[in-house]
């Protein structure tokens, strides 16, 4: 809590303490702890005067502003028509049986997070995934693998 | 039907060097900049395609020190990723357009919409902003931007609903009137661009309005950059003059068995086979923010008209009846009679919901679903039931 | 000025004024349903789509300005498919129990359907596609998420209105709703039971938790003495759940149904509004003597009247450092719980045990406060159960009472007797000037210099008022007010609330006493009160509030001669040991979210 009231008084002080400084606030918050608690949404409103259900209905808004347990790579699969088309559920496949969890869920270790999300624009090259904020693109199962366990292997 | 045939054009990633141009800006007055955009015909890029040099020529009439131009990198639709390329390749232009823009309609201020799925372009785009500020000063042209960062949300790329996400709420379109022209971001008077709307604009200040006007149709003047993606043996980015027919963008970007393209994304017109030659690309025709989507015959319509439904049911902002309903009911709706729990009559009533959509609804979004519901039952009945 | 034409039919109109607007003008009916007199335009239930000549869609009546020119037509095909379609889809997401909802026959979606929607349902029920959730956990209300449309009213009412912000729009597409901070039950967030949200809902998504089958229980149960006590606001706004105009007066009628439903004790909360004058009166002018006189830094002002329980819960979560700044006054409804058990029982010779205590009000946050851990001074549950003004319109007509033709009758006695000062409880300022024609009365020997003892500052609608009244020629003990300027102010509306408190945070607030109600309008506009609620239908329940004031005998609260009764026989004077025990609170201070 000492660390997020310190992250929040941090981040307000960067992007200022107005109605429009909320979405770069929560923005930062979810890059540290990858979603927004609701001690995190609390502060958030304490600091910017504003009710918690004000911030909790904004943030809950946003796909990417994600109010509930994310991990620490929270991996986006394109499910939009081409990626769709072009083999997405070999993809989410792969990652269900790799991660030993379903769309949706977050593995124990609180390591990566497994969800579907809306085009993400690399249709030429599909099937696509977002990895946080990083793009992989042409994906088969192989190059799939390969990427998670670069991951896996991070510290 | 004025058609222009098949043309690939060099205009968004040519290189050019942003001080000349911008240095010839800053000594322009502002009606000159209007009328040079307004002589080349320039519609919006992003899909809506209102006249730029118009939307311009609005906002420069309100007497407000206080305006914006806002670019709008939230490229969402299904099957655009030009504007992200224009972004990686070629920002600086983005930033120069922005400048052009704001000399013309008198705004100081400029902001960057970045949807959060593009977040990884960023340290890249503020080295380039810094060079771009840095020209800005040397060249003493009053006008610095900002970048906002979208958080995932389709429909903060209708223009009302990004004003309100840059001031920090809900994307939630608004009551129209008053229009950005007026009353856009932070309540003033705004001119929302495209992307690619902008690196046009910087092109015409470049090389003067007429070689652009030359290109394309009486409607759709000049060219354009198409995402081409699907049944495609060459998936990417095209720039091409605007006015062709369907059946020469197949021709050229087919694999020989192309049974529908999708024009404009979930929220286009889906041309089937036996239209091709009759359906020009533009604003006369079908238009479209740069999706382009080839199907061919070893698709189901079906699973295509159900990805788009589901997109939209998800993606609706939710606040107006028509739309948050509606998307679920026709969604809804079409799985009923696929698995045969419902007559497949039942999609005549769809049909008539769809329209009600595209006229009760309050923002584009809601409007434009029945433009991909409506082409692809019409044209593809017998696989929505079968 | 303006000039357009509806349905063929020419009218001016002054500059921003909307099409919906313009066609009222013209006695010219469009359907709405998110639009409401006290809230900012929303424009998104698209009930309201009408054609105008020239345009690609439908527009939006309700947010569309009127523009010179404008050629609107509001009952074309295109506008009845239109709005078909639409109140179709909104039953499709409408868990539509009618037959067995509290808001049968008063539901605005019902009128709607009735109107353009009857016969065979065209769409799917996308009901069973949602797992709803219904929250019953406060005690005020229920909030029933398979049966809102979404309209926003409530969201709008708990921000323009009450400032809270408690619930709020989460989500989007189609888990869009309406919720709370992160879905927390409602008695988990700043929500301050205040209702004014459920008097804005059009459907039966927002209604007040209703103990009418408890009362008539207890009311057959021959075991059982069953106490009533009215509330000030009741008197003038019953009468519209039965026929009646807003801002006719009913109290005669209203004491004679009581009887008629079996109540045994017909009293009345005014009683206890007198008593709570006396009570606070005192407390102020105490304060006032350690304040100018002592010097004592401990004591704050300015102090602040306590019997809005909204206001309480308000204060507890987002002030609670000033809660020493609050009289320690319960309100005039615990007043009275906490005597009924324990003075009144003795006086009438009843078993307090036997005795259950009922009370009718305007109000939804009594509810809740009636169930305060603490509201039990007398030994037992000082209020039984609470009831609104809409819930005793509902016992009056499943008695069969013919209301219109009743006899009027007048309460019961020992605590049934009250004043002007009492009545005006209800209206916002009302307190204040019940307050001021005591307390000048008591310092000066004098009555308030108002001529009818009307103080016409303290009244109004405006969201705050202000007064100042020069104290002097005061009685020797009281001679240290001698030309003090008393300063007060009167807030109503929790969003006027914030504006008092936030003053007094920044350390300048300059006022002495302040009055605030957490309902606009004062009680008379509380939650419990009628559907639909407006301006105009508040004003005229306000106009009814200072009729009733200037119609009675005694307009004063120190002449109730059951108020003196009490005090010489049980309470000995205001302030003492016994009045602080029974008739005094403590406050709790609570999360600011």
């Amino acid at each position: 809590m000492y660390h997020l009231g310190n992250l929040v008084k941090e981040l307000s002080d960067k992007h200022g303490r107005e109605r429009e400084s909320l979405m770069p606030i929560l923005q930062g918050i979810v890059e540290r702890h990858n979603y927004l608690t609701d001690e995190a949404m609390v502060e958030v409103a304490k600091e910017l005067d504003i009710s918690a259900a004000e911030v909790y209905g904004t943030a809950s808004f946003y796909t990417f502003l994600d109010t509930q347990v994310r991990g620490k790579y929270v991996i986006r699969v394109c499910k939009t028509i081409t990626c769709s088309m072009k083999g997405k559920s070999e993809i989410i496949q792969t990652l269900e049986d790799m991660l030993k969890i379903k769309v949706g869920e977050t593995t124990s270790d609180k390591q990566f997070s497994l969800i579907e999300t809306n085009c993400i624009g690399w249709c030429h090259k599909a099937p696509a995934i977002l990895i946080n904020e990083l793009p992989y693109t042409e994906l088969t199962p192989e190059k799939v693998v390969e990427i998670i366990k670069g991951y896996m292997q991070r510290k | 039907m004025e058609k222009r045939g098949l043309n690939k054009v060099d205009l968004i990633f040519e290189k050019v060097d942003p001080k000349e141009v911008l240095s010839k800006a800053v000594k322009m007055k502002s009606s000159e900049i209007i009328q040079q955009v307004l002589d080349s015909g320039l519609k919006g890029r992003g899909g809506a395609g209102f006249p730029t040099g118009l939307k311009w020529k609005y906002t420069a009439a309100v007497k407000e020190p206080e305006k914006y131009v806002v670019c709008n990198a939230d490229e969402g639709e299904p099957g655009t990723f030009k504007d992200r390329e224009i972004l990686d390749k070629v920002a600086y232009k983005v930033y120069g357009g922005m400048a052009i823009a704001g000399r013309a309609i008198g705004a100081k201020k400029g902001i960057v919409y970045l949807r959060a799925e593009y977040r990884f372009l960023l340290p890249q785009l503020m080295k380039e902003l810094d060079s771009f500020h840095k020209l800005m000063k040397d060249i003493s042209f009053d006008f610095k931007i900002n970048f906002c960062l979208g958080s995932g949300a389709y429909i903060c790329g209708e223009e009302s609903a990004l004003f309100e996400s840059v001031e920090g709420g809900r994307g939630e379109p608004r009551n129209k009137p008053p229009y950005p022209t007026t009353s856009g971001v932070f309540g003033k008077p705004t001119s929302i661009n495209n992307v690619e709307t902008l690196v046009t604009a910087m092109m015409i200040i470049k090389h003067g309005p007429e070689s652009y006007s030359q290109l394309g149709t009486k409607d759709s003047r000049g060219s354009k950059v198409f995402s081409i993606s699907g049944d495609t043996p060459t998936p990417g980015i095209f720039e091409l003059e605007l006015g062709m027919s369907v059946q020469e963008f197949v021709n050229e970007f087919g694999d020989g068995d192309t049974k529908a393209v999708q024009v404009g994304g979930a929220s286009g017109f889906c041309v089937p086979r036996k239209r091709f030659p009759y359906t020009v690309i533009g604003f006369e025709g079908v238009p479209t923010g740069g999706s382009m989507k080839l199907f061919n015959s070893s698709r189901s319509m079906y699973n295509v008209l159900h990805n788009y439904l589901d997109f939209f049911a998800e993606e609706s902002c939710g606040q107006c009846t028509p739309c948050r309903v509606g998307c679920q009911q026709l969604l809804k709706g079409v799985q009923k009679v696929k698995k045969g729990e419902v007559k497949s009559t039942y999609l005549n009533e769809l049909m008539k919901l769809a329209d009600t959509m595209k006229v009760a609804s309050k923002c584009g979004l809601g409007q434009s679903v029945g433009n991909a519901f409506k082409t692809i039952v019409e044209n593809f009945r017998e696989e929505i039931i079968y | 000025m303006i000039n357009l034409s509806i349905n063929s039919q020419r009218v001016s109109v002054q500059p921003g004024t909307t099409v919906l607007e313009a066609a009222r003008k013209l006695n010219i009916k469009i359907p709405t349903l998110c639009n409401h007199s006290d809230l900012c335009v929303a424009g998104n239930c698209r009930v309201c789509v009408v054609e105008q000549t020239g345009a690609k869609t439908l527009i939006a009546a309700c947010a569309m300005p009127a523009a010179e020119g404008m050629d609107i037509q509001t009952n074309t095909l295109k506008v009845r498919n239109a709005r078909k379609h639409i109140v179709e889809l909104l039953l499709s997401e409408h868990r539509s129990d009618c037959t067995k909802c509290y808001k049968n026959q008063k539901c605005e979606l019902q009128a709607l359907a009735n109107e353009f929607a009857f016969g065979d349902t065209i769409f799917l029920d996308l009901v069973e596609d949602h797992s709803y959730t219904i929250d019953r956990s406060s005690p005020s209300f229920i909030k029933d998420d398979s049966k809102c449309i979404r309209c926003q009213r409530c969201v709008r009412t708990c921000t323009e209105l009450q400032y809270i912000s408690a619930i709020a729009v989460a989500n989007k597409g189609l888990h869009q709703k309406i919720s709370s901070f992160h879905n927390r039950p409602m008695s988990h967030v700043v929500c301050t039971n205040c209702g004014q949200c459920v008097n804005r809902c059009p459907t039966g998504a927002l209604v007040e938790k209703t103990y009418i089958d408890q009362v008539w229980d207890a009311i057959y149960d021959s075991d059982k003495h069953v106490v009533v006590q009215t509330a000030p606001a009741v008197r003038v706004a019953l009468g519209e759940d039965l026929g009646y105009d807003p801002g006719e007066r009913v109290t005669g009628k209203m004491v004679t149904a009581l009887r008629q439903l079996g109540f045994d004790s017909v009293l009345d909360t005014d009683f206890s509004a007198d008593l709570t004058i006396m009570e606070e009166g005192t407390e102020l002018l105490l304060k006032l003597k350690k304040v100018l006189v002592d010097g004592d830094k401990k004591t704050s002002i300015p102090m602040f009247t306590s019997c809005s329980p909204g206001w309480i819960k308000f204060i507890e979560h987002k002030y609670p450092e000033f809660l020493s700044n609050l009289s320690t006054c319960k309100s005039p409804q615990q007043m009275f719980g906490a005597l009924a058990k324990t003075y009144f029982a003795q006086k009438k010779r009843l078993d307090p045990l036997k005795v259950v205590s009922v009370s009718i009000m305007p109000c939804t946050a009594k509810k809740y406060e009636a169930d305060r851990p603490e509201m039990r001074a007398s030994g037992y549950k000082d209020i039984d159960y609470v009831l609104t003004t809409r819930e005793l319109a509902v016992m009056i007509k499943q008695a069969g009472i013919d209301f219109r033709n009743l006899e009027e009758s007048h309460y019961d006695s020992i605590m049934g007797d009250s004043t002007g000062a009492a009545v005006i409880f209800g209206a916002t300022g009302g307190v204040m000037e019940a307050a001021l024609r005591t307390a000048y009365e008591i310092v000066t020997g004098r009555e308030v210099p108002f001529k009818n003892l009307n103080i016409t500052p303290v009244r109004g609608m405006e969201g705050v008022k202000e007064a100042t009244i020069k104290i002097e020629g005061c009685k020797p003990e009281w001679k240290f007010l001698e030309g003090v300027e008393l300063k007060v102010a009167i807030a109503h509306g929790l969003v006027n609330a914030n504006k008092i408190m936030k003053q007094v945070r920044m350390g300048k607030s300059p006022y002495h006493f302040v009055e605030i109600m957490a309902c606009p309008g004062g009680c008379i506009g509380g939650g419990g009160q009628p559907i639909p609620t407006s301006m105009e239908i508040r004003k005229n329940r306000m106009k009814a509030i200072y009729s009733e004031d200037e119609h009675m005998v005694l307009r004063k609260s120190h002449e109730n001669p059951d108020v003196i009764g009490i005090y010489k026989e049980f309470l000995g004077k205001p302030n003492s040991h016994v009045a602080h025990e029974l008739l005094h609170t403590h406050y709790v201070e609570r999360e600011s979210y």
